[in-house]
C-alpha cells in the first residue's frame, strides 16, 4: 500500500542521502514540449513520447471515425430486412472492416500508445522512454500496417469478419484477405515494441523514490499490458504466416481440402485474440484508478488489491481462449477446463470494481467530466463483465454463442469500458497535454448523450441475442426488426455524442482557457510539470516521497526534486548539493538515481 | 415460472433445456442485477452524499480493508462455482445423446441445409422429425464452416467440413421452429435458414414413406427435383430475377460471356463443367463462390438436371 513515510525498497543498496528542493510548476510555461520543435518535420522525425502520444492520438482518432461511420452505415442497412440501401457483399465487407479496424487499429494502440505513450514517462518522472527511437519506429509500423490494410480495400477487400476464420479465409479468392493480414502482422510487431519499451521503462526509468508501492496503478495496469503484449502478439503473428503459407503455398495447415484442421486455427487465433481484449481493456482499469482518486481527494483503497489483479488478469487471460470455442467442437475436457478458467478471470475483474466504490466512501467527490466518464465506466463495464459470466456458463453460451447476445456483451467491455475510460482518461489528461480547458457544461452534455445513445444501441442487442438474433447477418427475419431499429436510433445518437466532443475539443485547442499545471489539484506527478509540460517533462529531476494518491500530505511534498539543474544524475547531484539553494530538504532512499 | 428475465428468451420448445438454460439464464441475470444494483446506487450514493464541499475538504486516509476484501472476493467466487457446475452439468445433457435416437443426416454447404433421412429421403432447409422422440442430427459441411442454431431448442453446434459433429433434441410438440446458420459463410449467410417441422410420430412415418427413395419420374421431373433438393435455386432463380448466380430462365443455347473477357454457349459440356469445377468459367459479373459438386453427384443426375435446364425458358 502507499504508505506515507519514506521506506527501504532494497536492503542490499547503501541508501543515498538526497538534497532536494521544491520545485513549484509556473502557472504558464515559457518553454514548452509544443514551442521546442516546430514544423510538420519535426513531428514527423520527434523522438518526444508526447509528440508521439499525440500523433498515435490522432491516428487513433482518425481510425475511430472511420469505423465509426462504418458503424453508422451497418445500423442504418440494419433499418429493414433485406437491403435497406447497400448490398450484402458490401454489408459483409463493411462489418469486417469496422471490426478489424476497431480492434486492431483503435482498441490495442489506444490506451497504450497514444495516453499510455504520453503519461507514463511524467508519472515515472522520466525525461522519456527507455528507447525513444524505438517508439517513433513503433509508430511508423502501425501507420505502415494501416496502409497495407488500405491496399486490401483496393484488392476486391475482404469479408471474412475480423477474425479471417478458415477455411472461409483461405478459400477465398480475394487477394485482399493476404494484404490485410499482412497489415497485422506488421502492426504486431508496432504493438510488441511499444510494450517492451514500456517494461524497460518502467523497471529502469523511475524518479528517485519512486518505489514499487508507489507506482501509480496506471503505470501497474500498463506493465501488465505489456507483458501481454510481448507474450502474445507473436502468436498472432505465427498464426498469420501459416495462413500466408496455407494460401501462397498450398501447404494443408487449416484448410481441411489441404489435410488441415479449422479448429486448430481458432486455437492459434484466440491465443492471441483473447489476451488481445485485456490488452484493450487492461489500460482503462488504469485511467480509472488515476481518476477516481483525483477526483475523490482521497486515497485509492486496496492499492495492491487494484495493482496485482491486473497482472492476474493478465495471466490468467492467456489460459481461457478457449471459451470463444465452445460450440466449435473442441475436446470436451478442453471445454470444461476454459469454462471453469473463465469464471476465475472474472473475479479480479469484480474486485477492481469494489475497490473502485469503495474509494468514493467519504471522499471529496467531483463530479467533473472524467470522473462523469468513471460512473459511466463503473456502469457499462459492470454490464459487460456480468453478461461475460453468462457467456462462460457452459450450457448458456451454446445458446448465445455467435448472437447479437454476444456482439452487445462485448461493444459493453470494449466501448463502454475501453473507449469510455480512453475518454476519462482524454478529459482528465487533456489540460496536460494542450494546456487548455474544454468546455465543462458542452462535455456532461456529450457525455449524456453517449451513455444514452451506447445504452440505446446495445441494450436491445442483449435482447434479440437472447430471442436467437445471430450476429454478422445482412438479412433478418421480421420478429427483429423492433430491436433493431431501436438499436439504429441508438447508434445515432451516439454520433451525436462524439460529434459534440470533436466540436469542442477543437475549440479548447484554439480558444479555450488556459489550464494551469495541475487544474484537479491531483497528486500524481505528472500534474506537477507545467501544462503542457517541458520538452523533457520536468526542468529538474523528480524526488518522490509519497504514494501518488496520498491526498493526506500537502501539495508541496509532492513538487520535489534533486536540487541540481536538470538530470544530471545523482554524482553531480552530490557534487552541487552545497551550492543549491535547498528550500526544503528530505531524506529519500532510492536504489535508482 | 414467470421469472424476471423470461422476457428475453424465445419460448423453450425442450423440456431438456427448461432449468439447465433458460433457469441457469434468469439464475444469473438476477443474481447480476442484485449486485449490480449494489454497485450502482452505492456509487451515486457516494457521489451524493460526500460530494466536495470546498477544494480544502480532508479525506480519511482508508487504505485497505481485509475483511471487505476477502467477503467480496469470496462471495462471487462461491458463485461463480454454482454458475460453473449447472451449466457443466446441462452442456452435459446436451452431449449426451440418449441410446434410442432416431439419427438424421444433415449437411450445411454455401448456403443451404440438405437433409437425408434413413430411408433416402432428402429434403433442403426443412427437417422433419417426429414429436416425443429424441433426435439426433450428424452433421457435416461440404465447404467452409456453418452453425446450426435452433433457438427454441437452445442448441447450437459448429458444422466442419472434415468432421462430423451432432446436436440433439427432443420435441414434445408439434410445429416448427426456425434453423440459423450461426457461422459466418458469405455472402448469403443470413438466408442459410431452414425449419425444423414436428409431426405427431404417426403421420411423420406417413411423411417418410410417401418421400423415400429420391427423386422419381421423368428426366425432367427428375431434374426439377433435383435442382429444389441440392438448393441451386437459393443462388439460380428459374424466373429470371438477379440472385447471386446467373438465372436458369432461358439460358440453353445462349452465348454467355465470361468473366476473362471470353464467352462460351450453354450447352451439356458447359453445364457439367459448371456443376462440378464451377470455378473454371466464371460468367461475367459474378463472383466465384459456388461449391464444387465434383464426386457429390452422379453423371445421371447431372443429365436429368441439364434435361430440366433445357425446359426453363
Amino acid at each position: 500500500m502507499a504508505s506515507a513515510s519514506p521506506t527501504a525498497n532494497n536492503a542490499a543498496t547503501t541508501p543515498t542521502k538526497l538534497k532536494v528542493k521544491r520545485f513549484p510548476p509556473a502557472q504558464t510555461p515559457t518553454n514548452t514540449y509544443l514551442t521546442d520543435e516546430k514544423g510538420v518535420w519535426a513531428w514527423l522525425t520527434t523522438v518526444d513520447h508526447k509528440k508521439i502520444g499525440l500523433m498515435y492520438l490522432g491516428a487513433v482518432a482518425f481510425f475511430f471515425a472511420l469505423a465509426g461511420f462504418l458503424a453508422i452505415a451497418l445500423r442504418t442497412e440494419l433499418w429493414t430486412p433485406a437491403k435497406t440501401f447497400i448490398e450484402a457483399d458490401t454489408y459483409n465487407q463493411l462489418f469486417t472492416l469496422h471490426g478489424a479496424m476497431m480492434v486492431f487499429f483503435v482498441l490495442v494502440p489506444s490506451i497504450p500508445a497514444a495516453l499510455g505513450n504520453f503519461i507514463l514517462p511524467m508519472q515515472l518522472g522520466a525525461k522519456d522512454v527507455a528507447f525513444p527511437r524505438l517508439n517513433l519506429a513503433s509508430f511508423y509500423i502501425y501507420v505502415f500496417g494501416a496502409i497495407f490494410t488500405f491496399l486490401s480495400l483496393a484488392n476486391n477487400g475482404f469479408d471474412t469478419g475480423w477474425t479471417f476464420y478458415t477455411p472461409y479465409s483461405s478459400d477465398s479468392n480475394s487477394a485482399g484477405i493476404i494484404w490485410v493480414t499482412l497489415g497485422v502482422f506488421i502492426l504486431g510487431f508496432s504493438s510488441i515494441l511499444t510494450g517492451t519499451n514500456f517494461i524497460t521503462t518502467i523497471h529502469k526509468l523511475r524518479a528517485p523514490g519512486i518505489s514499487w508501492d508507489r507506482l501509480p496503478l496506471n503505470v501497474w495496469a500498463l506493465y501488465a499490458t505489456s507483458i501481454i503484449q510481448v507474450l502474445a502478439t507473436p502468436v498472432l503473428a505465427i498464426t498469420i504466416l501459416l495462413l500466408a503459407m496455407e494460401n501462397i503455398l498450398d501447404i494443408g495447415i487449416f484448410d481441411p481440402a489441404l489435410g488441415g484442421d479449422p479448429v486448430l486455427y481458432q486455437h492459434f487465433f484466440w491465443f492471441y485474440s483473447h489476451p488481445a481484449v485485456y490488452i484493450m481493456i487492461v489500460p482503462g482499469f488504469g485511467i480509472i484508478s488515476e481518476v477516481i482518486t483525483t477526483f475523490s481527494k482521497k486515497t485509492i483503497f486496496g492499492y495492491w488489491a487494484i495493482a496485482l489483479s491486473s497482472l492476474a488478469i493478465a495471466f490468467i487471460g492467456f489460459l481461457v481462449w478457449g471459451h470463444h470455442m465452445f460450440t466449435s467442437g473442441q475436446s470436451a475436457v478442453a471445454t470444461t477446463i476454459f469454462s471453469f478458467l473463465t469464471f476465475l478471470v472474472g473475479i479480479p475483474t469484480g474486485i477492481k470494481i469494489f475497490n473502485w466504490v469503495a474509494t468514493l466512501y467519504r471522499g471529496s467527490i467531483s463530479m467533473k467530466t472524467p470522473m462523469l466518464y468513471v460512473f459511466i465506466f463503473i456502469f457499462l463495464f459492470s454490464i459487460g463483465g456480468f453478461t461475460g459470466i453468462m457467456l462462460g456458463a457452459l450450457s448458456v453460451d451454446i445458446h448465445l454463442h455467435d448472437t447479437y447476445y454476444v456482439v452487445a456483451h462485448f461493444h459493453y467491455v470494449m466501448m463502454g469500458g475501453t473507449l469510455i475510460a480512453l475518454l476519462a482518461g482524454l478529459h482528465y489528461w487533456w489540460p496536460k497535454m494542450t494546456g487548455k480547458m474544454y468546455n465543462e457544461p458542452l462535455a456532461k452534455i456529450a457525455a449524456g448523450f453517449i451513455f444514452v445513445g451506447f445504452n440505446v444501441t446495445f441494450l436491445p442487442q442483449f435482447i434479440m441475442g437472447a430471442q436467437g438474433m445471430p450476429r454478422r447477418y445482412y438479412n433478418y427475419i421480421d420478429q427483429f426488426t423492433p430491436f433493431h431499429q431501436t438499436s439504429t436510433i441508438g447508434s445515432y445518437i451516439l454520433a451525436v455524442g462524439f460529434l459534440i466532443i470533436l466540436y469542442y475539443l477543437a475549440h479548447s485547442l484554439f480558444k479555450g482557457k488556459q489550464a494551469g499545471p495541475n487544474p484537479w489539484n491531483s497528486r500524481g506527478l505528472e500534474w506537477q510539470s507545467t501544462s503542457p509540460p517541458d520538452f523533457h517533462n520536468f526542468s529538474h529531476t523528480p524526488v518522490v516521497i509519497h504514494g501518488p494518491y496520498d491526498y493526506h500530505q500537502p501539495m508541496e511534498e509532492f513538487q520535489l526534486g534533486l536540487a541540481v539543474e536538470h538530470g544530471h544524475g545523482e554524482e553531480h547531484a552530490a557534487a552541487d548539493a552545497t551550492s543549491s539553494e535547498a528550500v526544503e530538504t528530505a531524506t529519500s532512499e532510492t536504489t535508482e538515481a | 415460472m414467470g421469472r424476471l428475465f423470461d422476457f428475453m428468451l424465445p419460448e423453450n420448445k425442450s423440456p431438456l433445456t427448461a432449468d439447465s438454460t433458460d433457469g441457469l439464464f434468469n439464475f444469473i441475470n438476477e443474481a447480476s442485477l442484485v449486485i449490480f444494483l449494489g454497485v450502482v446506487l452505492a456509487m451515486i450514493y457516494f457521489a451524493i452524499r460526500y460530494k466536495r464541499k470546498s477544494e480544502d475538504d480532508k479525506t480519511p486516509v482508508i487504505t485497505h480493508n481485509n475483511t471487505l476484501e476477502i467477503t467480496w472476493s469470496v462471495i462471487p467466487l462461491l458463485l461463480t462455482f454454482i454458475v460453473f457446475g449447472w451449466g457443466y452439468s446441462g452442456w452435459l445433457n446436451l452431449k449426451t445423446v440418449p441410446d434410442d435416437a432416431y439419427e438424421i443426416h444433415v449437411t450445411g454447404f454455401k448456403w443451404n441445409w440438405s437433409v437425408s433421412y434413413d430411408n433416402g429421403a432428402q429434403t433442403i432447409n426443412e427437417i422433419h422429425v417426429p414429436k416425443g422422440q429424441p433426435i439426433k442430427l450428424v452433421m457435416q459441411s461440404r465447404d467452409v464452416l456453418h452453425s446450426f442454431f435452433v433457438p427454441e431448442y437452445r442448441v447450437k453446434h459448429d458444422v466442419l467440413p472434415n468432421r462430423y459433429t451432432y446436436v440433439w433434441f427432443q420435441a414434445e410438440e408439434t410445429g416448427e421452429s426456425q434453423v440459423f446458420c450461426t457461422e459466418y459463410c458469405g455472402t448469403s449467410h443470413s438466408n442459410m435458414l431452414a425449419k425444423v417441422i414436428v409431426h405427431e410420430p404417426e403421420e411423420f412415418q406417413a411423411w417418410l414413406d410417401e418421400n423415400g427413395g429420391g427423386p422419381s419420374g421423368s428426366p425432367v421431373e427428375q431434374g426439377e427435383q433435383l435442382v429444389s433438393l441440392q438448393g441451386c435455386q437459393t443462388c439460380h432463380s428459374v424466373d429470371g430475377s438477379e440472385l447471386i448466380g446467373p438465372s436458369f430462365k432461358g439460358i440453353w443455347g445462349r452465348d454467355r460471356n465470361l468473366a476473362d473477357g471470353s464467352s462460351v454457349t450453354v450447352d451439356e459440356n458447359y453445364i457439367r463443367e459448371s456443376i462440378l469445377y464451377p470455378g473454371e468459367k466464371i460468367a461475367e459479373g459474378y463472383q466465384n463462390v459456388m461449391t464444387p459438386y465434383e464426386g457429390r453427384i452422379s453423371d445421371e443426375e447431372i443429365t436429368n438436371i441439364i434435361e430440366y435446364l433445357k425446359t426453363i425458358d
